[in-house]
């Protein structure tokens, strides 16, 4: 249930996203969502694609410096109180979160949250416990392509 | 009568410089004198000395003129690191009245020693470096030069006092209240950095303080290397005369050399410090007026006698008289050195303490380069250091954590403050040769 997140380190300052975001495109890769955290003087963007090793070797030879992390995405309902739900079950049993970003299905009444916990394994167990929809690469793929 | 001759701030005689003008033939007997016997000292009392003369079947009695002084051994940097702490000492822990330590080539810091004699010596060429100022009793001298390890503030204190003026040991940094005094007690002279002089400048000029309307009319800068536009600016800006002094704290501190009146050249205390010029490549004494490294042979000094120390600064001695009538000679002001030491807010940084820093934190050492530039009047530096898939986290509070250590690393063995940048990999240019680790972005 865990799924492999590519995430490339940039220096904050213009052209150095569209580095990598071209090398991606120029191999026909495409992201599925993204999210980028800054700070002053870098930053970290984070990619769900379909091929995490092949993004990896791409970014590598285009010389950026990348990593794949472990993340759990989760489906939830898209309305109101849709992560509400999810982050009481985290909460309640004390999971500690390092970042979430998300988005919406347009075609189905669904969110995929993508969540990068301390602990992946105990959260896997407690969402299912909890009752949440956690979703594997292959399901996100067929939803999101 | 003899109040008169002191009093006078330009160039005026002061009791202390008497042996600034030393007849040449009267200066000669005394080094040789002096030379003899520190060799003989630094043979009796100095196991890597004795071992190095031994090899070259060399002993004390082969000195028998100045010129026999090419025959001796050098000393290095190194060889302070190798016997840290105390190993050149030539005089008992119970005779050391005074340790003092500065920044090494590594992590380690050089030590020197100093007996009761040889603190007397050091106040002596200090007193005479501000009486080569113009500077006497009355003055009040704002001593804004690190007090601690460092040599600067305590070297300039006791030749303030021995000198009989007036110190205020303010020592470094809270430039308001430097300001404040300087203006509320009207200092007459100060001692610093020329750039952190630039610095209270501009900073006085905030606080809607003129220098120029101040009784402050000396300034001795050193600790780092500063151009001729650079005094002319200071001149100009604080209304003082501002001398180069030189100094190095394996010869003894500050007091090693100072301008005169003329400002054309630094005046070598050679009766207590014996320079020469060599070769760098080739280690070969050159002839006087030719550009070189400076040799430095301490003639008097009995903790820590150091024989033709190799400073690593070129620079050529001057044959002309000089108008001033001192019969020491003079050095050219230093330019530049001839390994990559860089100095910044006077402290002396070696690229290669960065990269100390650097494998103690990664385990091995990424590519970095260090950038130097002046914001504000005070000098900057930054370390950027290419981040690698090893370092490299996805969490933003792990790098964060990498680079704060690296800082910290950096600033623990530097002793500064310094600006830390994690750069993409390949952005720092790769050098056929030697790396060009430094950017010095300052204007001079």
């Amino acid at each position: 249930m865990k799924l492999q997140q590519v995430s490339v380190f940039l220096e904050n300052r213009p052209g150095r996203l569209g580095q990598p975001v071209e090398a991606l495109a120029a191999e026909g890769i495409n992201i599925l969502t993204l999210s980028l955290a800054d700070t002053a003087d870098f930053g970290i963007l984070r990619l769900i694609v379909r091929d995490p090793e092949r993004a990896k070797a791409v970014l590598e030879q285009a010389g950026c410096v990348v990593g794949l992390t472990e993340v759990v995405a989760v489906g939830v309902h898209h309305r109101a109180g849709g992560l509400a739900e999810v982050l009481r079950v985290t909460e309640a049993a004390d999971l500690d979160i390092e970042y979430v970003y998300a988005f919406a299905l347009s075609h189905e009444d669904k969110a995929i949250l993508i969540i990068r916990f301390e602990d992946p394994e105990r959260a896997i167990e407690v969402l299912r416990d909890g009752g949440q929809h956690l979703i594997g690469a292959e399901e996100l793929l067929r939803l999101v392509e | 009568m003899l109040n008169e001759l002191w009093n006078d701030a330009e160039g005026g005689f002061h009791p202390a410089s008497a042996p600034d003008f030393l007849p040449e033939t009267a200066l000669r007997e005394v080094q040789l004198r002096r030379l003899r016997a520190v060799v003989g000292r630094a043979y009796d009392k100095v196991e890597l000395f004795r071992s190095r003369m031994q090899e070259r079947d060399l002993t004390p009695a082969s000195i028998q003129s100045l010129e026999d002084i090419a025959r001796l051994p050098f000393t290095v940097k190194a060889d302070l690191r190798d016997t840290y702490p105390f190993g050149l000492f030539a005089s008992p822990m119970g005779d050391v009245v005074r340790l003092h330590a500065s920044s090494g080539t590594t992590g380690k810091p050089i030590v020197v020693a100093y007996t009761r004699e040889d603190v007397e010596v050091w106040s002596e060429v200090m007193a005479r470096t501000l009486a080569c100022c113009g500077l006497h009793r009355g003055d009040i001298v704002q001593n804004a030069y690190g007090y601690g390890l460092f040599t600067g503030g305590l070297g300039a204190h006791y030749g303030a006092e021995a000198l009989g003026a007036t110190v205020i040991p303010i020592s470094g940094g809270n430039t308001d209240r430097q300001v404040m005094l300087m203006r509320d007690f009207g200092s007459s002279a100060i001692c610093c950095t020329p750039s952190y002089f630039t610095h209270l400048v501009e900073r006085a000029g905030e606080l809607g303080v003129d220098l120029r309307e101040l009784p402050l009319r000396v300034g001795v800068f050193g600790a780092e290397p500063w151009s001729d536009g650079m005094r002319a600016h200071i001149e100009t800006a604080a209304g003082i005369k501002a001398y180069d002094i030189y100094g190095l704290s394996e010869i003894v501190g500050p007091g090693v050399g100072i301008e005169c009146s003329e400002q054309h050249g630094l005046h070598i205390f050679e009766d207590h410090f014996y320079p020469e010029i060599i070769d760098p490549e080739t280690s070969e004494v050159l002839p006087e007026g030719a550009e070189g490294e400076l040799v430095l042979t301490t003639l008097s000094k009995k903790a820590m006698p150091m024989i033709r120390y190799r400073t690593r600064d070129i620079t050529s001695l001057i044959s002309e008289p000089c108008p001033c009538g001192r019969t020491i000679r003079r050095m050219k002001r230093i330019g530049r050195r001839s390994d990559d030491m860089f100095i910044i807010r006077g402290v002396n940084v070696f690229p290669s303490q960065v990269e100390a820093a650097l494998l103690q934190v990664e385990g091995t050492l990424p590519h970095y380069q260090i950038i130097l530039s002046r914001e504000g009047g005070l000098d900057q530096m930054t370390v950027e250091v290419e981040v690698t898939a090893e370092v490299f986290s996805d969490k933003v509070r792990a790098l964060e954590d990498v680079r704060r250590r690296i800082a910290q690393a950096i600033e623990h063995i530097l002793g500064i403050r310094v600006g830390l940048r994690l750069v993409e990999p390949r952005t720092i240019e790769r050098s056929q040769g030697k790396a060009k680790r430094v950017i010095d972005q300052r204007e001079k």
